[in-house]
C-alpha cells in the first residue's frame, strides 16, 4: 500500500492576522507548523502502513521554507518527502494548487491511496483534496473519521453534521480526514535526528510536466480582491426588569432600527 | 525559561525540546488527576518510549540513544518541570538500570538493556529496607548460595516503580559476617517464583509514582544474575547512586523551575492595591531569591553530568553537591511559590502546592541531604589529606 499524503505549512495560530495594505497573511513572528488536520492525515497513513505495509510519501507545495513541514513528517515516520516549489506556483488558488499537486502525484506514480487533511486552518477552503481527486479522475471521500483498507477497496466512515455515513470506494482514491480520526503521534528522537540530516527533494514546474497555463496566479480562476478582518460583533443589549415593559421596549427598538 | 546559555549542542536541544513538548501537551493536562487518583502514568511512559526517551542513558549498541547523563538530565528536568511524580517514574527506571550499565556483563546487558531502552520494560532498584535506610549496612535480606543458585529471603521497602517494573536490581547479604563486604547485587525479573509485591504506599507527594515493597520468599536466582562479584553489593549501590544523583538534581531543578514559572505568571497577573503584585519590591526580591539559586543548581547539575559524560571516574563529590543543592533549592523555591500565590497557592486548584509536596522527597531519597553533607565533608577531608 503506497500512500501519498498532501500537507500544507500554516502559521501556528487560529487567529490569523491580515495586513490590510497588501491583503496577505502576516507571517512575521508567527511560527510555521504542519496544518493540524494534515498531521491527522500523516498519522492515518502511518497507521495504515503499520497494518498493511508499504510506503508513506508526504508532499507539499510551498516556498522553500515549507521543507521544515516535511521534516516534521519525517520525524513522525514518513518514508519519503517531496517539496513542490517554483516561483511559477506563486499566487495559486485552490484550482491551481490542486492541479500542481495532482501533476506531482501523477509524476510520482505507483500510489493506491492519497490522504489530505479536511482543510487548512489558514484558508479553510477544504477544496484542495477534492480538487486533486478531480484532476486525477479518481474517487474522493471527504471528512473521514475511520478508514479501512479491504483489498482493492476502501471503506470510509464520514463524519457529517448530523450523522456518520459509511461509504466504499475503489482504490486509488483521495480521502480527506477530520481531527477525530486519530491523535497524531509525537515525533521521535530518532525521527528528529533523521529529519535533521534529511535532504528534502524539490520538484519544479518542469519536473512535474505541468501545463503553464494552469499554474500560479495566471492559472487561478479566482483572485483575492480583498482580505479583511470583519469588525467584532457588538455585545448586544440585554433588557432587564418587568417583562411587560420589556416587550414594549423591545418593539420600540426594533422599529427604531427599521427592522419592521 | 533557562537564564544561562549552556551551549547545548543540537542533539541536546532536540532532547530538551521534545521532552518539553511531550510534557506540555501530554503531562500537563493530566497531572492533577494523576496526583489525585495516585494513578501510575503508563500512558505517559508509553509516550516517552515512542519518543525514544527511554534509551537516553543506554549505549547505542544495546538499543539506546547513547549513554549520556546530560541528555538524561535534560529530559528529567523538563518532565519534572510539569510533574515531579512522572519525573521520578521516568528517572527511577534509570536508577534500576544503572547497576547493569556499570557492572553488567555483555551478556547481561544484551539480555536486559534493549527492552529498557525501547521502553518496553521499566526497571527499579531495590536497596532500602525497613531497618536499612541511610545505614545501608543494616540490610537484612539474605541471598544464600545453593549450588548454581542463590535463595533470597527478605523484604525491600519503598521501591519506586515496584510492581510496575519488569527488571529489578537488588542488593542482598550473601555473607552477613563480612558486614559491608558481605553484600551482593542481583538482577531479578518480575514473575520469578518467590518474588511478590507488598503494599503500595500512600505518599505526601510524587503520588502518581508507584512505591511498593518487594517481597522475597525462598526466591531462587541463578548465579548468572549476579552483578559484579560476590561481596561487591555495596560498591554496586554506591557507584549507582553516584551516577544517578545528578538525575535527582535535574528532577529538583525541574520542579523548582515549574514553581518559579507559576509564581512569575501569577505575580504579573494578580492585582492588589491597584497594581500587579510583581511591581512590589517584596515580591521582586522573593523572585530574585528563587531564580538565582535555581540557576546555580542547574549549572551544578549540568556540569556534573558533563563531567560524568567526559569519562571521569571521580564524581562522587560534585554528584552529592548537585543533589544536595538542587533539592534544598527546590524545597525553598516551591515554598516561596506557594507564598507568592498565597491563598490561591494553598489551594489544590493551583499547581504549586503539589510542586511543594513533590519537592520534599528530593531532599530525602537517594540519600538524605544529611547523608549528602556527610559524603561531601568526607570527600573534602580526603582531598585535603591527599594534598599533603
Amino acid at each position: 500500500m503506497n500512500i501519498i499524503v498532501c500537507i500544507k505549512q500554516v502559521p501556528e495560530t487560529t487567529e490569523v492576522k491580515i495586513n490590510p495594505e497588501t491583503n496577505t497573511l502576516i507571517r512575521e513572528g508567527v511560527p510555521a507548523v504542519v496544518n493540524p488536520f494534515d498531521e491527522n492525515a500523516i498519522e492515518a497513513a502511518l497507521k495504515i502502513k503499520e497494518k498493511h505495509g508499504g510506503k508513506v510519501t508526504v508532499i507539499t507545495m510551498g516556498p522553500p521554507q515549507a521543507a521544515e513541514a516535511l521534516k516534521t513528517a519525517i520525524a513522525m515516520g514518513a518514508d519519503d518527502v517531496v517539496l513542490v516549489s517554483d516561483r511559477a506556483f506563486a499566487g495559486s488558488d485552490t484550482w491551481a494548487t490542486s492541479y500542481t499537486l495532482a501533476q506531482t502525484i501523477k509524476k510520482l506514480g505507483d500510489y493506491q491511496l492519497i490522504l489530505c487533511g479536511k482543510q487548512a486552518i489558514d484558508g479553510d477552503t477544504a477544496q484542495v483534496g477534492p480538487g486533486i481527486a478531480e484532476w486525477l479522475k479518481i474517487p474522493q471521500v471527504t471528512f473521514a473519521v475511520k478508514v479501512e483498507i479491504d483489498g482493492t477497496k476502501v471503506k470510509v466512515e464520514r463524519m457529517l453534521e448530523e450523522v456518520n455515513e459509511v461509504v466504499e470506494a475503489p482504490l486509488p482514491a483521495v480521502i480527506t480526514v477530520v481531527k477525530q480520526i486519530n491523535e497524531p503521534r509525537m515525533p521521535s528522537l530518532r525521527g528528529m535526528m533523521k529529519a535533521k540530516k534529511a535532504e528534502v527533494k524539490t520538484m519544479k514546474a518542469a519536473d512535474i510536466g505541468a501545463d503553464k497555463k494552469n499554474l500560479g496566479l495566471d492559472g487561478s480562476p479566482t483572485q483575492v480582491v480583498k482580505i479583511f478582518t470583519p469588525p467584532p460583533k457588538g455585545g448586544g443589549e440585554i433588557l432587564s426588569g418587568d417583562p411587560a415593559e420589556n416587550v414594549a421596549k423591545l418593539i420600540g427598538k426594533i422599529k427604531e432600527r427599521k427592522i419592521i | 525559561m533557562v537564564m544561562l546559555d549552556y551551549r547545548l549542542n543540537e542533539e541536546e536541544q532536540m532532547i530538551r525540546d521534545l521532552a518539553r513538548k511531550i510534557s506540555e501537551e501530554k503531562i500537563k493536562p493530566v497531572r492533577e488527576e494523576l496526583d489525585e487518583k495516585e494513578e501510575f502514568p503508563w500512558d505517559l511512559m508509553k509516550a516517552f518510549a515512542e519518543a525514544d526517551l527511554c534509551g537516553l542513558y543506554i549505549p547505542e549498541e544495546y538499543g539506546g540513544m547513547g549513554q549520556k547523563v546530560l541528555n538524561f538530565c535534560l529530559a528529567t528536568e523538563e518532565i519534572s518541570r510539569v510533574c515531579g511524580g512522572v519525573g521520578v517514574t521516568f528517572a527511577a527506571s534509570a536508577l534500576g538500570t544503572a547497576p547493569i550499565l556499570i557492572f553488567g556483563t555483555d551478556e547481561q546487558k544484551k539480555k536486559y538493556l534493549p527492552d529498557i531502552a525501547s521502553g518496553k520494560k521499566l526497571a527499579a532498584f531495590g536497596l532500602t529496607e525497613a531497618n536499612a535506610g541511610s545505614d545501608a549496612g543494616g540490610i537484612e535480606t539474605t541471598a544464600v548460595k545453593d549450588g548454581d543458585h542463590y535463595i533470597v529471603n527478605g523484604t525491600k521497602q519503598w521501591i519506586t516503580n515496584g510492581g510496575e517494573a519488569e527488571t529489578y536490581t537488588l542488593v542482598a547479604m550473601t555473607d552477613k559476617k563480612k558486614g559491608s563486604r558481605g553484600a551482593s547485587a542481583f538482577i531479578v525479573e518480575k514473575g520469578t517464583p518467590g518474588f511478590t509485591f507488598g503494599k503500595k504506599e500512600k505518599k505526601m507527594g510524587i503520588r502518581c509514582s508507584a512505591t511498593r515493597e518487594l517481597v522475597f520468599q525462598d526466591c531462587k536466582i541463578h548465579k548468572s544474575q549476579m552483578l559484579g562479584r560476590e561481596g561487591m553489593g555495596f560498591i554496586v549501590a554506591m557507584k549507582t547512586l553516584d551516577m544517578t544523583r545528578p538525575g535527582i538534581g535535574a528532577q529538583a531543578v525541574g520542579i523548582a523551575q515549574g514553581a518559579l514559572d507559576e509564581a512569575l505568571k501569577y505575580a504579573r497577573e494578580r492585582v492588589q492595591f491597584g497594581k500587579p503584585i510583581v511591581s512590589f519590591q517584596a515580591i521582586q526580591h522573593m523572585l530574585a531569591d528563587m531564580a538565582t539559586p535555581l540557576e546555580a543548581a542547574r549549572a551544578l547539575v549540568y556540569s556534573t553530568a558533563r563531567l560524568i559524560d567526559s569519562g571521569s571516574k571521580d564524581y562522587t563529590l560534585p554528584a552529592s553537591m548537585a543533589k544536595l543543592f538542587a533539592s534544598d533549592t527546590a524545597m525553598k523555591v516551591t515554598t516561596d511559590a506557594v507564598q507568592i500565590l498565597a491563598g490561591y497557592g494553598y489551594m489544590r486548584e493551583y499547581p504549586v502546592e503539589k510542586m511543594m509536596r513533590d519537592a520534599k522527597i528530593t531532599q530525602i531519597y537517594e540519600g538524605t541531604n544529611q547523608i549528602q553533607r556527610n559524603q561531601i565533608a568526607l570527600n573534602l577531608i580526603k582531598l585535603a589529606a591527599k594534598k599533603k
